[in-house]
């Protein structure tokens, strides 16, 4: 049951994104250029996420556990700290230069451009460079 | 323009959907840099993990065939900011054990003083680049 919720989760997360314009890279620069022809729509998707988010998870968290397994698996870490404010700016960074956050690339990869598929292997390594200066 | 809003708060709703089953049934976070790197990184990575990232690509599939979602229009960027872009992506979300989804989605969902502030920097650091790039150096528009 764990493996087919992940699945059917990433279903509709993938739908979702296909269909709020996050996978549109021009739409993502677009909402992100405030100060030329913003194209402010993009603010609805984070803004119905989170209002389902911030409703729900107050009701499932008050469970003992989750359906499908032993316990829930949230975030450890509380305190707020540079490497934290640093890494999520330098994410902001990559967002702003191309337009894709890690979701909407790996989604994008079914478009079937060679770019895209570029930007997931150098996010890959993006990543494991980063884990490695970080161990 | 107001399909445009109607399909970024449906998107939205599915994704916020998508996050809620996932902390209900797994006691999962919904954080794709996360789910992607504990798939490619942990020495024996969970099934579920995988199945998600399976989906992610096959509900976008399903979105624009069964259910004729306007394909977006290919980026005219290039292949040198492409790879630059996937890469400072990579090294910031690691570094801030977060992105959009993580922090975004979930971390506010769980009035996390850490996920607000870390969807905060990335907003404005987004908003600056683009401003910086389109604005001050002239790339991409």
């Amino acid at each position: 049951m764990n493996a087919l919720l992940g699945l059917i989760g990433g279903l509709i997360f993938g739908f979702g994104l296909a269909l709020s314009g996050m996978t549109d890279t021009n739409k993502v620069l677009g909402f992100l250029d405030i100060t030329g022809a913003w194209q402010p729509a993009l603010i609805f998707v984070m803004g119905s996420a989170v209002a389902v988010t911030a409703v729900a998870f107050r009701f499932v968290l008050r469970r003992e556990q989750p359906l499908f397994d032993a316990d829930f698996h949230l975030p450890i870490k509380r305190a707020v700290d540079g490497r934290l404010l640093f890494g999520a700016a330098v994410f902001g960074i990559g967002w702003g230069i191309y337009g894709y956050c890690p979701g909407p690339a790996l989604t994008a990869l079914i478009y079937g451009q060679t770019d895209s598929f570029l930007f997931v292997a150098a996010m890959l390594a993006g990543m494991a460079i980063s884990s490695r200066l970080t161990r | 323009m107001s399909e445009t809003y109607l399909m970024a708060t449906a998107g939205g709703l599915l994704i916020g959907l998508s996050s809620v089953l996932l902390l209900l049934g797994n006691g999962r976070i919904a954080g794709i840099s996360n789910i992607l790197w504990g798939a490619v990184s942990v020495h024996r990575p969970l099934a579920w993990r995988w199945l998600f990232l399976a989906g992610l690509l096959a509900g976008g599939a399903l979105a624009h065939t069964v259910f004729a979602v306007p394909l977006p229009e290919a980026s005219r960027l290039g292949t040198p900011m492409a790879l630059l872009g996937g890469l400072v992506v990579g090294l910031g979300t690691r570094l801030g054990n977060g992105c959009t989804s993580g922090h975004g989605v979930c971390g506010l969902g769980l009035l996390s003083l850490r996920s607000l502030l870390a969807t905060l920097c990335f907003m404005a650091s987004g908003v600056i680049t683009v401003y910086v790039l389109r604005h001050i150096l002239g790339i991409g528009l």
